[in-house]
This record gives structure tokens, C-alpha cells and sequence, in this order.
């Protein structure tokens, strides 16, 4: 009996933790000052910008052309989707329409980096939790992913495959032959992974129940992405803004229910199955045709055109010198649903041929932002749950 | 004591300290290569054929490294921490008979030896944890104490039935105990008990919660570096040895190998040496298959499931040894 007035006396104090922006768990230079009541989180306060390098001012004084590989420099993990988003809002703001089997390759492509990149995310959220072995066999098929993008444009990670109007390169029948060959592979190593984890008494009670957020609120958050279709919200940019071929495949918006950590997880485990029925079907599907838009202010003539005719040797001069002279005045948002959520450009342009301003509304921000929210009141083990089911990437949080 | 067999026992000291110290360095070794080839890659493949000489310059490597020391730490202890670790783990060998005859110390309390032992084992993490102060470090000794004050309690109530099954404390007593059947045949729920508290013990997954390297970067050993590390490294895969050996020794027989014709030839250090591995690649299997339990998940399982499984199982044991007899 005295004991315990005794501790009831003794005074406590929280732990003020900094954890970042070195860590092994916060997924690049994430920095977080925790105050820790013994393991229990009471308040999160995320300080970001350790990796800005201005990409936004940056593009203020560039042509449009130019900005491209910026964007890849954005999200690293999935550049092509930052890419194409790049692309898909320029030629909005452009006013050019691009040939019906560029889009095909573009969703293709897209669908390919999405794929590898909620590889990524498995592979690091289940190490985080402790699962070593799922990591590794997902870089596995991120590896065949990488390499079939290698074969496509020569780079792996920054790809900058997505032209204004096009593409870099047209496919050949043998590549999409082999991306075929990967798809008809890849839902049994999805089982393989769900094996390995599904079912396992120890991941299910590290992520059922933990990490959740209503619908309202992820909404109120501005969350997007599978991190909010986790809430059971089934709102997808693909479905809404219909750019590329979604329209005219299959596939199904995924979502979750109790949007807890293992509800995002599902999501993201239906969204492989997804991704490859949409490549399949688009491999299908894809015509023959130019790769190219009829647009000759902003995109850059054929080479071998270039090789042998004097004005368009001149123009494509003048387009990688100085970029595009003018562009149409005015101002625009386009978004699209990149793996992480939604990536948005926002474009003021006063004619000229370079941004007056661009801003990135970039999904890794917002989810960074409701971390608080997601692991205040939880402890340590689950805040690093949290983060890989935020599914974050800090090159596209500070851009 | 005699002049002869001082000498004796010290050559059977060095013998055991040197072989397990080779073991050490060498069950890293199987690890890398068993979890690799487990995770469709090789393992270590660059120094020595097939990465043979892998072990031996980490070693190196670790001897060689900077000792950098916190200037803020509580320096003694600081030092002293891994050497309680690995003096512990290396203590515990002294009682572990490894064929019918051969052990340092024929103690006959073996057994509460080496858990007094397994205990202050678990000082070294705490204080490391401590002496750091560092806050990741005092984390991880944190999460160390409660775990091991949850584990040990579930582990030595497992043992009590093999003592009630065999009637000593003495290891070889109890393998000899054994000649007719293994005790993991009769005592299942001890054998399971004490497989999960032997791996907590150890501080390896799902239970490595006290180094947590995706929580606590390293936990206790965070502000370690050089050859005070590689101590820890050290105390860790001695420690497995031991509780791998204790499985041998307490529910697989031993060196008691089958009593089939051609197999009786095989000396029963063979035997103990081929359960011993096959407990370790046991622990490394699972090392690639689950996932981390979150500490106070740990705790519950602990004292809500094996706490009252080890009570059960000696209550149980009790009743059946009055009956019988």
C-alpha cells in the first residue's frame, strides 16, 4: 500500500525521441520528434526538407521539355508514372492529343512502374515489421520489372521514357512479348508473397486495427491513393480523369474497409492483380500506329527526317536548344493517379515557353502530413508500421 | 585436485572455449549462406571459396575498427557490459556434456546453472542499454529486462518437468534419463514452451525486439562499434548454442543416437552435434519466415499463454509421476 502512494508520487517525464533523418525505417531523410510516454507515442511532430532541391523554382526556368527529367527525380521509386503525369498535364495545357497506340504503351508502362513500385512498398514495409525474406523475393520481380524498362529506354530508374506528344521510342513485338511472359508469371508470385504473410498470426496483429483512419477523416487529410481507398473511400484519378486506355480495359477501383494498416495493405495486394490484368489486356489490345503527336511546335521531328532535311534538322535544333517558344496562356490542374496517390500539376503560363509557375501536389506530402494523426496514441513498433503503410517516398514529399 | 587433472581440465577448457569460439564465427557463417540460399540468393561468395574465409575477416575487420566510446556514457560500464555478455554464454559450455563422460564441470545442478547464467547474460544488454545513454540503446534494455523476466520465468518452468521426469539437475543425469524414450515424446508442451522462450532468450526474431533494427536502428548495441560489438555478436550465437544444446540434451536425448546396426557406430559427439545444428537451423529458419511481435504483444503471449502452459504441464507431470509410482 505505501509503495504504490510512493510511485504515485514519483514524477514522470516524457521522452523527447528524434528519430531521422538517419534512420533504417523512415524510408529516405524522414525526420520525426517523438515524445514517447515508456513506448507509447503521444505526440508526432514530421519536420521534412531534408531532401528539397527546388524542383518546383527550378522548372520556372526551364522549358517544358526540360522539366521532364525533374519529374523523374520526383518520386524515384515509380518515375515513370511521374512522367507520364508530367506528360498528360503539359499536353493538356498544350492542347495536343496523342496518338491512340502511345496511349496504350503509356498505360502499359504505367501500369509496369505501379506494379514495381508496390513491390517496393511490400519489400520495405514487411522488412520494417520484420518479415526479411518477403523483401527480397519482392526486389526479385522489381528486378525483371527494371530490366524490361532497361531493354525499353536504356534506363532503369530515372527512365524519362514519356515524351510532350509521344514517347522516346516506339516497342517492338518481342518486348511486349516478354512484358507478356512477366504478367503471366507474376500472379503466382503475388500468392508466393501472400503466403509468406497472409495469414500470418503475427503480421495480422501487427496491422489489423492499427493505424486507423475513418473515410471522413483520410478525406479531411486530402489523403489519396490507396492509402485512402484503404478507408473504403473508392476514389481512383484512372476512373475519374480518364487519360490513357482505362476505359477501354477491365479492372476494378480496390478498397478497404476498416482502413487500418492491413486494409491498405490488402488494397495494395489487389491492386497487383489489377496492374497486370490491365497490362495484359492492353497488350491485347494495342494498335498499330504513329507514337508521335501531330503537334510540331512542341514535339520534336522524326530522325530520320533530321538526318536528311534541312528544316527539320533546324527545328529539332531549336526545340532541344530553347525549347518551345510559346505556349498558351493560362492556368491548369491535371492530376493522375501515380502509385502512391494522387500526383497533381498545377501550371500558370503567361505564353511563354517555360512555367510562369508549377506546383506539385505531391501524395507523400499529405501522407507525411496525417502521419500524426495515424500513430499518436500507438507505439514505436506501430509507427513503423504506419509509415510503410503510408507508402512514402521523400524525393516527391520535398521535391 | 590432483597436478594431472588440473592440467586435464584445462586442456578441456581451451578445447571447448576455442572450438566455441570457431562455432561463433562459423554459425554466422551457416546463417548468411542457409538464409541466403532461403531467400533465392548466395550468401557471403567473395572471400574463400564459397565465402569460407568470410568469418575470419569479419573478425579481423572487427578487431581492427575504431572502439569509439560515447563521450557522455558511464564509461566502466560501457566496457564491462560485453564482457559480461560473452563471459556468461562461454560459462554456461562448462556444463554441457557433449558425449557420455565429457563435460568441464559435472555439476549437479547443471541445469539452474546455466539459467542463473542465461540471466546474467541478459545484465550485459540492460546495462549496455544503460552505460550507452544513448536513447535507442535504453530502449532496447528496457524492452531486454521485461522480456527477460517474462521468458525466464516461462523457460524455467518448462525445465521443472524435465527435472520431474528425470529426478536431477544434473545434464548428464538427465540424458542418460533418456535411454528409453525422449522426453520431447512425453513432455511436448515443456518442449514447445521452452523452443519459444529459448528463441526469446536469444533476442532473435519474431523476439529480437531489445535490437529492433527498423525500431531502434540497433537497440542496446547502437553506440557499440569494433570488437566491443562483435563481444555482443559473440554472446548472441553462443547463446544459441546453448539453448540448442539444452534442446538436445533435455528433449532429444543428447548424444543417444537410434540403436540401429550400422548407425551405432557413429560416435554420440556426432549425434549431439547433428541436434544441436538442427535446433540452430531451426532458428534460422524461422529468422526467414516471421515477421517481428511487437513488444507488448510479447508480454501477453508470455504471461497469458506460456506462463500458465509450464504451470499446467508441471502440474500435469506431477500427477502422472504420483500415479505411476
Amino acid at each position: 500500500m505505501a509503495d504504490a502512494e510512493n510511485n504515485s508520487r514519483i514524477a514522470t517525464k516524457e521522452l523527447t525521441l528524434n528519430m531521422g533523418p538517419q534512420h533504417p525505417a523512415t524510408h529516405g531523410v524522414l525526420r520525426l520528434v517523438l515524445d514517447l510516454d515508456g513506448e507509447v507515442i503521444t505526440k508526432c511532430t514530421p519536420y521534412v526538407g531534408y531532401l528539397h532541391r527546388g524542383v518546383e523554382k527550378l522548372a520556372e526556368n526551364r522549358s517544358y521539355m526540360q522539366i521532364l527529367p525533374l519529374t523523374d527525380r520526383l518520386d524515384y521509386i515509380s518515375a515513370m508514372s511521374n512522367n507520364l503525369g508530367y506528360c498528360i498535364a503539359v499536353e493538356k495545357l498544350f492542347g495536343i492529343k496523342v496518338p491512340e497506340r502511345t496511349e496504350y504503351i503509356r498505360t502499359i508502362v504505367g501500369e509496369m512502374s505501379r506494379i514495381a513500385n508496390h513491390l517496393l512498398w511490400l519489400a520495405t514495409h514487411a522488412l520494417d515489421i520484420g518479415a526479411m525474406t518477403v523483401f527480397l523475393y519482392c526486389f526479385r520481380e522489381r528486378e525483371a520489372i527494371l530490366d524490361l524498362f532497361e531493354r525499353l529506354c536504356g534506363a532503369r530508374l530515372t527512365v524519362t521514357y514519356p515524351r510532350i506528344g509521344g514517347l522516346k521510342n516506339d516497342v517492338d513485338a518481342k518486348w511486349l512479348q516478354d512484358v507478356y511472359e512477366f504478367t503471366n508469371e507474376f500472379p503466382m508470385r503475388v500468392e508466393q508473397y501472400e503466403t509468406l504473410i497472409n495469414k500470418n498470426r503475427i503480421w495480422l496483429r501487427r496491422t489489423k486495427g492499427i493505424g486507423v483512419i475513418s473515410a471522413e477523416e483520410a478525406i479531411n487529410w486530402g489523403m489519396s491513393g490507396p492509402t485512402l481507398r484503404g478507408s473504403g473511400v473508392p476514389y481512383d484519378v484512372r476512373k475519374i480523369e480518364k487519360y490513357g486506355v482505362y476505359d477501354k480495359v477491365k479492372w476494378e477501383v480496390c478498397t478497404g474497409k476498416n482502413g487500418d494498416i492491413y486494409d491498405r495493405y490488402r488494397v495494395r495486394m489487389d491492386e497487383f492483380l489489377q496492374s497486370n490484368s490491365i497490362i495484359r489486356q492492353c497488350i491485347d489490345q494495342i494498335p498499330e500506329g504513329p507514337i508521335m503527336a501531330d503537334a510540331p511546335k512542341f514535339t520534336l521531328p522524326a530522325k530520320d527526317k533530321v538526318l536528311s532535311d534541312m528544316e527539320h534538322l533546324i527545328h529539332h535544333f531549336v526545340l532541344i536548344t530553347k525549347g518551345p517558344q510559346t505556349a498558351p496562356e493560362g492556368e491548369l490542374y491535371v492530376s493522375t493517379e501515380v502509385p502512391k496517390g494522387e500526383l497533381g500539376f498545377h501550371f500558370v503560363s503567361d505564353g511563354e515557353g517555360k512555367p510562369y509557375r508549377m506546383r506539385v501536389r505531391s501524395p507523400s506530402f499529405v501522407h507525411v502530413s496525417a502521419l500524426p494523426k495515424l500513430c499518436e496514441g500507438e507505439m514505436i513498433a506501430d509507427l513503423i508500421g504506419n509509415i510503410g503503410s503510408i507508402d512514402i517516398v521523400l524525393g516527391e514529399c520535398d521535391r | 585436485m590432483a597436478f594431472a587433472d588440473m592440467i586435464w581440465v584445462f586442456i578441456k577448457v581451451s578445447i571447448v572455449v576455442s572450438v566455441l569460439l570457431l562455432h561463433v564465427s562459423y554459425v554466422v557463417y551457416f546463417e548468411r549462406k542457409v538464409i541466403g540460399h532461403m531467400q533465392a540468393r548466395l550468401g557471403p561468395m567473395r572471400v574463400g571459396w564459397h565465402g569460407l574465409l568470410q568469418p575470419i575477416a569479419d573478425a579481423i575487420k572487427l578487431f581492427f575498427k575504431e572502439d569509439i566510446m560515447p563521450s557522455q556514457a558511464d564509461k566502466p560500464i560501457f566496457y564491462i557490459a560485453p564482457l559480461i555478455g560473452v563471459l556468461a554464454a562461454i560459462g554456461s559450455v562448462a556444463v554441457i556434456p557433449m558425449w557420455d563422460g565429457f563435460s568441464i564441470a559435472n555439476l549437479n545442478i547443471g541445469l539452474l546453472y546455466i539459467l542463473a547464467l542465461s540471466s546474467v547474460g541478459s545484465y550485459a544488454i540492460i546495462l549496455a542499454g544503460w552505460a550507452s545513454n544513448s536513447k535507442y540503446s535504453f530502449l532496447g534494455g528496457l524492452r531486454s529486462a521485461a522480456q527477460v523476466i517474462s521468458y525466464e520465468i516461462a523457460m524455467g518452468l518448462s525445465l521443472v518437468g524435465i527435472m520431474l521426469m528425470s529426478g536431477s539437475a544434473n545434464l548428464t543425469d538427465i540424458v542418460n534419463a533418456q535411454s528409453n524414450y525422449w522426453f520431447i515424446f512425453t513432455q511436448p508442451v515443456a518442449c514447445f514452451v521452452f523452443i519459444v522462450a529459448a528463441i526469446a532468450e536469444t533476442n532473435r526474431v519474431p523476439f529480437d525486439m531489445p535490437e529492433a533494427e527498423t525500431e531502434l536502428v540497433a537497440g542496446y548495441a547502437t553506440e557499440y562499434s569494433g570488437i566491443r560489438f562483435g563481444l555482443f555478436f559473440m554472446a548472441e550465437y553462443a547463446g544459441m548454442f546453448i539453448m540448442s544444446a539444452l534442446v538436445a540434451i533435455c528433449f532429444l536425448g543428447g548424444w543417444d543416437g537410434p540403436d540401429i546396426w550400422p548407425l551405432t557406430l557413429v560416435p554420440g559427439f556426432v549425434w549431439f552435434i547433428v541436434k544441436v545444428y538442427g535446433f540452430i537451423f531451426f532458428y534460422f529458419w524461422i529468422r526467414a519466415t516471421l515477421p517481428r511481435y511487437r513488444y507488448d504483444q510479447l508480454m501477453s503471449l508470455g504471461w497469458k499463454l506460456f506462463i500458465p502452459l509450464a504451470l499446467a504441464n508441471i502440474v500435469f507431470t506431477a500427477l502422472m509421476k504420483l500415479i505411476w509410482n
